[in-house]
């Protein structure tokens, strides 16, 4: 059980990862975007699946409540996550910004 | 298990700086808004390894719940401001 906590931990920091390369990398507010909001509501599930088996080896009330608290926190953010980014990409569309292409001209990449 | 996520939330912090990085310089606001948020995304897991390495988590997921709301409100606060606001990408040509 610690194994598989540790490997799920593991897992959510590699999506953590991800999520930072995107950011850094990608070309356009709007991919950037995309990388944030889909990479790192993944990460955050499979860490906090971690942390509640972690929390999970003794098996008090207390325990379980707390591991509910936070699987709640988890479905808080799958429904947050992506009100905020269609937010987000919501002002920029209306403040006039064009999304990225692929230039053909030399010179002028972003 | 306890220096893992110790461990674990060192590496967290680390992470962190990249979003910071893209809200300190980034070209346009939307760039800095997501870099808020991403922060706070992170955050809300760093409260929690934070819990268990006190040994105190039913406080600390309290925190964080409250974290994450707040964080939410924020960006969504922020996005409606910059909805109407005219050269919004006039950062761009720095």
């Amino acid at each position: 059980m610690i194994i598989l906590s540790a490997l799920l931990i593991t897992v959510g920091l590699l999506f953590f990862i991800g999520g930072c390369v995107g950011i850094i990398r990608l070309p356009d507010f709007y991919t950037r975007l995309h990388a944030v909001g889909t990479v790192d509501t993944m990460g955050l599930f499979f860490t906090m699946s971690g942390l509640i088996l972690y929390l999970l080896q003794d098996f008090t009330l207390a325990n379980v409540m707390a591991g509910l608290k936070i699987s709640l926190i988890v479905v808080f953010f799958f429904i947050a996550s992506p009100t905020a980014t269609h937010a987000i990409v919501d002002a920029g569309i209306r403040g006039g910004g064009e999304p990225w292409k692929k230039r053909k001209k030399e010179g002028d990449n972003l | 298990m306890e220096t893992y996520i110790a461990y674990a939330t060192i590496a967290l912090a680390i992470f962190m700086a990249v979003p910071l990085y893209r809200a300190v310089v980034g070209p346009t606001v939307q760039d800095r808004i997501m870099g808020g948020n991403a922060i706070g995304t992170k955050t809300t897991v760093l409260l929690i390894m934070t819990g268990f390495n006190f040994d105190r988590v039913d406080m600390f997921i309290d925190i964080s719940l409250a974290y994450a709301m707040l964080n939410f409100i924020s960006v969504l606060a922020a996005s409606r401001y910059f909805h109407k606001r005219k050269g919004l990408y006039k950062e761009m040509d720095r």
